[in-house]
């Protein structure tokens, strides 16, 4: 670690991971009330358990972004962070408003907290994944405001790099397109419309911004490659990013009341945004093959080339399957969904967080530029089992999605949802069995934090050359 | 990649790419909007639907079901479930004899105790959804 501020950015991973741990509890509850129905009924009801599940990830993963743009952004600009102190207290802010909103779900009816937090008044609540009460929302965005001036500040006042440049692009589109949900007509057309804005705009828009960036300064560090080669990469990744993924929105525009253009809009856009997955990881092999020198961090190494390969297989081809207009028709809001959706949230940016923490989480704990070798194999232990764990339960959702999509809609008697449900209910079961094995691989990746701390650094602490 | 493609081209592609795709948009937006009254059934939008839309969103109903598509995938599509149940009536009974307890063993609706005026603007604007012109979605009536 070359700068003393950078050292804010462990409280914000620390909080990332504790989340995370959060989010999976309530993700084994949601699959096993998706087998045993009445499993925790009335007390935390389905709907409640997905909101928690949802809102901690993407809380988590936001705390993950900005702790990468802690550690990031001095190193880049080659001087301290603007003001640490406010990196603190927004760290506090954001972590007690988040933890208050959660147990507000967790302990009042939905209906009492909006009715508490006064959403009359500015109503945004109960849309899926924005489902905080106004009064967060408020709080995201000063928490944003506040993040945003330190990080800026510290870039114009210092070495301007095209890595913390796109960071900084990616971050004031997240914060500028999050204020699309304040906006909740009664029109439900035009409420769907732009609450696109932010959800699709931010995963398949500004926050592959984000992931780019990370992961070509991890890759710059693990592997020496010379800066113009990487930030070359970077820079035609990000443009195919949006010049595909923005008309790509249209892919959420066929069945909604929107006009039926958007079927061939969305269609041909959408089809494309796999291409800049595909350079992604075209780019992380090909910069490890042309390493100049063997750093002794394995483990993120692994994580970065690992959310190369499972972002393109999530949102590239899981992305693919159903992105066409007529295939869409028939697999819109099913298990293929919730199948895509997963992989490509843990492919993307669950994997990229944790490289990023790979990386900086032993200069932050004070080794010169890893961990030990135990601690090491312990977390790959943990990206194994957490990694292939998510592919099957992305296989077993796909395939109950896939026999869904035929018995409910396809076939020539079509028969009702529950009755369905009840016929793919082994696939919800494997599902949950994957679901445990993830658990297992996240504990263990904690763990990893605290085995091996007395032992010497991996290869002796020094990179070798290649 | 090639030498002769330099970094100063592929920032220039990002800038004015990124650029001349986000007009599109917009443009394509603008129009979306301008055709939206033809198709999304705003006329019906009452005091009592805009009540109705409240009620859903206040009690997350969009946490267990999908609507239009979207939403969470453990109940049935509600879009169409003003048609599916044979009108506004079948859809206040059904809300209304969910057992607070549950169904022992199986997924369950929780009972929202609604008065009748709410579960008339519930209804209300379940029909207005289902009058949304959606280009013939879903394919069938199980939704
Ligand atoms: C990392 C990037 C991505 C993430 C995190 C992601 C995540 C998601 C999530 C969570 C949903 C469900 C939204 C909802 O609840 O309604 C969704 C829907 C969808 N995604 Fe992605 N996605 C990504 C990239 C892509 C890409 C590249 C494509 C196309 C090639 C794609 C195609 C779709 C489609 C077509 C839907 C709508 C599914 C439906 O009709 O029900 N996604 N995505
Ligand atoms: C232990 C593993 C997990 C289990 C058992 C699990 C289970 C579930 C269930 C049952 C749902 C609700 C689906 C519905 O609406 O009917 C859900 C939604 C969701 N989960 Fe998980 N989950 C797990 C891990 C994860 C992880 C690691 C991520 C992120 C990388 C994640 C991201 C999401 C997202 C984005 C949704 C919303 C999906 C959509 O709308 O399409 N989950 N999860
Ligand atoms: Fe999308």
């Amino acid at each position: 670690m070359n700068y003393q501020s950078q050292s804010v950015a462990k409280l914000y991973f620390i909080a990332a991971i504790g989340l995370f741990v959060g989010q999976i509890l309530f993700g084994v509850i949601l699959g096993l009330q998706y087998v045993i129905g009445d499993f925790l009924f009335p007390e935390i009801p389905f709907n409640v358990a997905r909101m928690v599940h949802t809102n901690l990830l993407i809380v988590w993963l936001l705390f993950g972004f900005m702790g990468a743009a802690y550690f990031l952004v001095p190193e880049e600009a080659e001087r301290e962070l603007h003001s640490p102190l406010l990196a603190k207290v927004m760290f506090w802010i954001f972590l007690v408003a988040g933890a208050l909103t959660i147990l507000g779900y967790l302990l009042v009816p939905y209906a009492g907290l909006a009715q508490m937090t006064g959403n009359d008044l500015l109503p945004t609540m109960g849309r899926e994944f924005l489902e905080q009460p106004t009064i967060t929302k408020i709080g995201i965005v000063i928490v944003a405001l506040a993040f945003l001036y330190n990080i800026g500040m510290t870039i114009l006042k210092g070495r301007k790099t095209a890595i913390s440049l796109v960071l900084l692009i990616g971050l004031l589109g997240l914060a500028l397109l999050f204020l699309f949900a304040f906006y909740n007509p009664d029109n439900l057309v035009k409420d769907k419309f732009y609450w696109w804005w932010v959800v699709h705009l931010w995963v398949e828009g500004v926050w592959e911004l984000i992931l780019g960036s990370i992961l070509a300064f991890v890759l710059i560090k693990t592997t020496g490659v010379d800066r113009e080669v990487i930030e070359k990469w970077l820079y035609v990744i990000i443009a195919m990013t949006l010049i595909t993924g923005i008309i790509g929105t249209g892919h959420h525009y066929y069945w909604i009341g929107t006009p039926e253009y958007w079927q061939w809009w969305g269609s041909i856009f959408s089809a494309m945004e796999p291409i800049p997955f595909f350079m992604m990881t075209v780019f992380a092999f090909n910069m490890v093959n042309r390493r100049r020198r063997n750093h002794p961090n394995k483990a993120a190494l692994l994580w970065a080339l690992g959310t190369a390969v499972m972002a393109f297989l999530g949102a590239g081809v899981w992305g693919f399957l159903h992105t066409l207009a007529p295939v869409n028709y028939y697999t819109h809001g099913s298990q293929i969904t919730a199948a895509h959706g997963h992989m490509a949230f843990y492919g993307a940016y669950v994997m990229i967080v944790l490289a990023m923490i790979s990386y900086a989480m032993p200069l932050m704990r004070g080794r010169k530029v890893a961990g030990s070798n135990r601690s090491q194999t312990v977390e790959m232990w943990s990206f194994w089992l957490m990694t292939v764990s998510m592919v099957f339960i992305t296989l077993f959702l796909t395939a109950a999605g896939v026999l869904q999509t035929y018995l409910q809609r396809y076939s020539d008697e079509p028969l009702p949802f529950m009755v369905v449900q009840d016929k793919i209910e082994i696939f919800y079961w494997l599902r949950e069995v994957a679901g445990v094995v993830f658990l297992i691989g996240l504990i263990l990746y904690v763990i990893s934090f605290f085995v091996g701390n007395s032992d010497p650094e991996a290869g002796g602490g020094v990179e070798e050359s290649a | 990649m090639s030498q002769s493609f330099t970094k100063a081209m592929a920032r220039n592609i990002f800038y004015g790419g990124s650029l001349f795709f986000i007009l599109v948009f917009l443009g394509l937006s603008y129009d979306t909007n301008s055709a939206l009254p033809e198709r999304d059934n705003r006329g019906a939008i009452t005091e009592t639907v805009a009540h109705g839309k409240r009620l859903w969103e206040e009690n997350n109903c969009i946490g267990c079901h999908t609507l239009l598509g979207e939403g969470a995938y453990f109940a049935p599509e509600l879009g169409n479930v003003y048609k599916r149940l044979g009108g506004k009536a079948g859809i206040i009974g059904f809300i209304k004899s969910r057992p607070a307890e549950g169904i022992p063993g199986r997924r369950s609706m929780p009972q929202f105790n609604f008065s009748d005026e709410e579960l008339d603007a519930l209804a209300e604007f379940l029909k207005y959804s289902s009058e949304i012109n959606t280009a013939g979605w879903p394919p069938n009536i199980q939704g």
